[in-house]
């Protein structure tokens, strides 16, 4: 194992210098925008009156050259201080942290379900090409994967919460409910079944296609033959020997994906009114909070960093041919 | 196990046997009223070419057939019970257990995300009732037992990390685990090197002898037949034409397919001219090295592999020279080096007086048009997507000839490898491997090459085509007096096309010379070694079968 420790440290040491380069990238970005929080600001309170913006912005350090403004930021950076919201007049770390676990939830439980469910049905239906099962799941991933997302969650909601009222439509919790202990968490659990099915359903459909042409392309390999001919039961050839050769795509594409689990639920965070960090990079935009808004940028591209060194990772423990060289 | 052994059965028994092809095919039927028995301790050679129905009898037997090809009438006896018939559940005890198979691809028939004792293991887990430690062990006991080195360690390794010959031993060790009594083996060594195929030949037959099993081996190659077979069937269509003792069917053949397929077999001496010193040479390499350098980082030092060592070859005007050598031994980087595909990392390669290493990519331009390649693998050579007329003229009109001249010529060319000129409006996928082949010559003599570098041209090919091809080849460079080097693993190909003959082991020219000196009196042992490797070599082609053979060329030039 000494290899990959070689492996994972400098993988990590190379990944600092990555996210710092983003920030710097980032913090331009931001910054080419036009408009600045003091004038939106002032805007809000009605006063348009030149030195009060003047005055916000010395508050703000934003008279600053950009330069010294650049530098301040990256100081603070590398001492993981993301700054702080005059906006919300909260550090920006603290929000952060506040609207993690909801994206998180929602993100991962989704992640994980689409996978799984994705590669079992694309492998149900390429093991059945042709017949109506195959049909049936091709043209319902079809639909799945066009449809707009958002209208996908409206949907849901008109059936789900307003004619059959069986799940609550937004929110992460039931306001006022005083749930505690195991309801409380069933509550919880009941607030993300909808926008949880809404986002998998669309990945899911993407893992399935992805699935089910590997594995057409895999089923009709010499080995799998060789399998054949060994006399093995057909659900340790699929499971074993298909499977596992046609898995090898999908996990690029799922790593890739991943990278996404943090920006990726805009809509969904806004269609089901959920606290997410997708929603606060949305109103931040709006508020031109710098500070927030590069907060999650610097949140997001460690994720994206974190996912690429565990798909290289995942991949060279299925693929013996593929070997982590530093 | 499942059936009391019946010792008046044959152990193998066909009857009647037909596989309809589905609807659509070339033909009605994959095999015709097929019958045949294969007995204990013997090895029945089943002869043909592609698309002889050879492969489809092997996959019904193993219950392999695919799922829209099925039999339709005939029946398939194991030793007395009938397999067709049988339960799911109980074809599978006798696929892998009483029934083995080894395959034609060693490269690609093992899981290559799978251990290999794994592999192996895998078959005593759903055949025999062993624990874990005794299927360990008797993984390693198959491992040494197909000549495998340190099969403790070898049982651990990925299918990537051996060689051909080696994945093809495991295929072995694993058909054998549960000691089958029938082994189908279908074309087991058309993918390996001589010395390899010869291995591996000696390797059957060993354990058939010790383990008095039957063998049921697929080929299309006589030389193998003569090698190894007991009886011979050969296969034509679907149908059956001819079955017997091997020494009746290789000496005496009766039906004409079968001369057909014995005269096209290459022969090892020809009695070909010495080629004269006095022709001007039209191409020159003069100590040519390349070294390869796989894999490495920052960490492992990079294998070196070496392709070519102080490689020097002289191709006269008319003149072809034949580049001999097992997988692996440089004749292909020596001729990529020519064309300009690959560049050597010292010595010259003089051509007409220039030395095209030291050219420009500019300025080498000029001089790609003089040198052409013919590839090895027709279906891959040629672009699907563009029409043959598009694939042969690319080449002219990038040389600033006139579109619709190029087309003009485009057609003659087509007509002179043996092709309807109508072949121009069609696309790749219309034509055969054989017709591709010509096609691919048309496309290399568009551009009137000085020199032809034709990297293994035929060996994807079946024999009576090969034969065609070759025949075009040696008629072309008659005509066109055109200067060839002809790169093959295959020395009696070698030994009936080319003049001289360079063999190349590891990297190095070993032996050049005239052809027959280089067979007749071979001076290396590498080159000792090759030719005692070839198939069937105490075997000689009937006179009578010969003559009618040769006669048979008319019927060539049309497949």
């Amino acid at each position: 194992m000494p290899r990959i420790a070689v492996f994972i440290s400098q993988r990590l040491v190379k990944a600092v210098f990555v996210v710092l380069a983003i920030a710097v990238f980032n913090f331009f970005l931001v910054h080419a925008a036009p408009g600045d929080p003091a004038a939106v600001m002032a805007g809000e309170a009605g006063a348009a009156d030149a030195k009060f913006v003047e005055q916000l912005r010395q508050q703000f350090g934003l008279d600053r050259p950009l330069y010294e403004q650049l530098g301040t930021y990256m100081g603070k950076v590398v001492q993981a201080d993301l700054g702080y919201s005059y906006r919300q007049q909260r550090p920006v770390f603290d929000l952060l942290m506040d609207r993690l676990p909801v994206t998180l939830s929602l993100t991962l439980t989704s992640f994980v379900l689409a996978l799984i469910g994705g590669v079992a049905l694309g492998t149900l239906a390429a093991m059945r090409a042709g017949t109506w099962s195959d049909t049936a799941i091709t043209v319902v991933g079809l639909t799945a994967y066009a449809t707009p997302i958002f209208w996908i969650g409206l949907m849901l909601i008109l059936l789900f919460s307003v004619n059959l009222g069986w799940l609550p439509a937004f929110g992460t919790e039931s306001i006022g409910a005083g749930y505690t202990g195991w309801a409380a968490l069933m509550d919880r659990v009941e607030h993300l079944v909808l926008p949880v099915v809404t986002l998998g359903l669309f990945y899911m459909a993407v893992y399935t296609r992805l699935t089910r042409a590997s594995i057409l392309e895999v089923r009709d390999m010499d080995f799998v033959k060789t399998a054949r001919a060994k006399g093995l039961p057909e659900w340790r050839i699929v499971s074993v020997h298909i499977l596992r050769n046609a898995i090898l795509p999908v996990i690029t594409v799922a790593g890739f994906q991943a990278g996404h689990l943090i920006g990726g639920s805009i809509l969904i965070e806004t269609v089901f009114a959920l606290p997410g960090i997708g929603r606060l990079a949305f109103e931040a935009v709006l508020q031109r909070d710098y500070q927030v808004l590069l907060g999650i940028f610097l949140l997001t591209s460690v994720v994206v960093v974190i996912f690429n060194l565990l798909t290289d990772l995942i991949y060279s423990l299925v693929d013996p041919r593929i070997e982590v060289a530093p | 196990m499942m059936t009391v052994s019946n010792s008046n059965a044959s152990l193998l028994d066909v009857r009647n046997l037909t596989i309809d092809l589905p609807r659509g095919a070339d033909r009605p039927f994959a095999v015709e009223d097929l019958t045949f028995t294969l007995e204990r301790g013997e090895i029945l050679c089943v002869v043909g070419e592609s698309g002889s129905g050879k492969s489809m009898t092997a996959h019904a037997v193993m219950g392999l057939l695919p799922k829209a090809v099925k039999v339709s009438s005939g029946g398939i006896r194991h030793d007395g019970t009938d397999v067709l018939s049988l339960p799911e559940r109980d074809q599978r005890a006798l696929r892998g257990g009483r029934i083995a198979m080894i395959f034609q691809e060693p490269m690609t028939a093992l899981n290559p995300l799978m251990r290999v004792g794994d592999q192996i293991d895998e078959v005593l887990r759903y055949h025999t009732t062993l624990d874990r430690a005794a299927r360990r062990a008797r993984v390693v006991e198959l491992l040494a037992s197909v000549g495998l080195p340190e099969p403790d360690q070898l049982r651990r390794s990925y299918p990537f990390r051996l060689s051909g010959g080696q994945r093809q031993r495991v295929m072995i060790a694993m058909a054998l685990a549960v000691e089958p009594d029938v082994l189908i083996a279908d074309e087991p060594t058309t993918a390996l090197d001589v010395t390899t195929q010869k291995q591996i030949l000696e390797l059957i037959r060993d354990i058939q002898v010790k383990r008095r099993m039957g063998v049921m081996f697929i080929t299309h190659d006589f030389g193998v037949v003569a090698e190894i077979a007991h009886r011979v069937a050969v296969m034509q269509k679907g149908k059956l034409v001819e079955i017997g003792p091997a020494a009746e069917v290789l000496n005496r053949p009766q039906h004409p397919y079968t001369r057909q397929l014995i005269a096209a077999v290459p022969h090892l001496i020809e009695h070909r001219e010495a080629f004269g010193d006095e022709r001007k040479p039209v191409l020159t390499a003069e100590k040519v090295c390349k070294t390869f350098h796989i894999g490495g980082g920052f960490f492992a030092p990079s294998r070196k592999v070496v392709a070519g060592n102080a490689l020097s070859l002289t191709i006269r005007q008319g003149e072809t020279v034949g580049l001999v050598g097992e997988s692996g031994s440089g004749k292909s980087t020596l001729g990529r080096s020519i064309v300009g595909l690959i560049k050597p990392d010292s010595g010259r390669i003089m051509f007409e007086g220039v030395d095209l290493l030291s050219l420009s990519r500019t300025a080498f331009r000029p001089y790609r048009r003089h040198v052409q390649m013919v590839f090895q693998d027709p279906y891959a050579s040629l672009n699907p997507r563009h029409t043959v007329g598009d694939i042969i003229t690319q080449g002219p009109v990038a040389f600033g000839e006139d579109r619709g001249r190029a087309l003009e010529k485009a057609k003659a060319l087509l007509k002179l490898v043996g092709l309807d000129a109508s072949a121009a409006e069609r696309f790749p996928h219309e034509f055969s491997g054989g017709q591709r082949q010509r096609i691919s010559i048309a496309r290399a003599l568009a551009l009137e090459p000085k020199l032809l570098i034709a990297d293994e041209p035929v060996s994807a090919l079946d024999v009576s085509v090969q034969a065609q091809v070759l025949d075009l080849l040696e008629d072309l460079r008659h005509r066109l007096n055109l200067s060839m080097l002809f790169i093959t693993h295959d020395l009696r190909i070698a030994a009936q096309i080319c003049d001289t003959i360079a063999v190349m082991q590891k990297g190095s020219i070993v032996e050049i010379g005239p052809a027959r000196d280089v067979f007749g009196n071979p001076q290396h042992a590498y080159t000792r070694q090759l030719l005692d490797a070839i198939p069937g070599k105490g075997w000689t082609i009937p006179e009578d079968v010969m003559s009618t053979g040769r006669h048979g060329a008319a019927l060539r030039t049309s497949a």
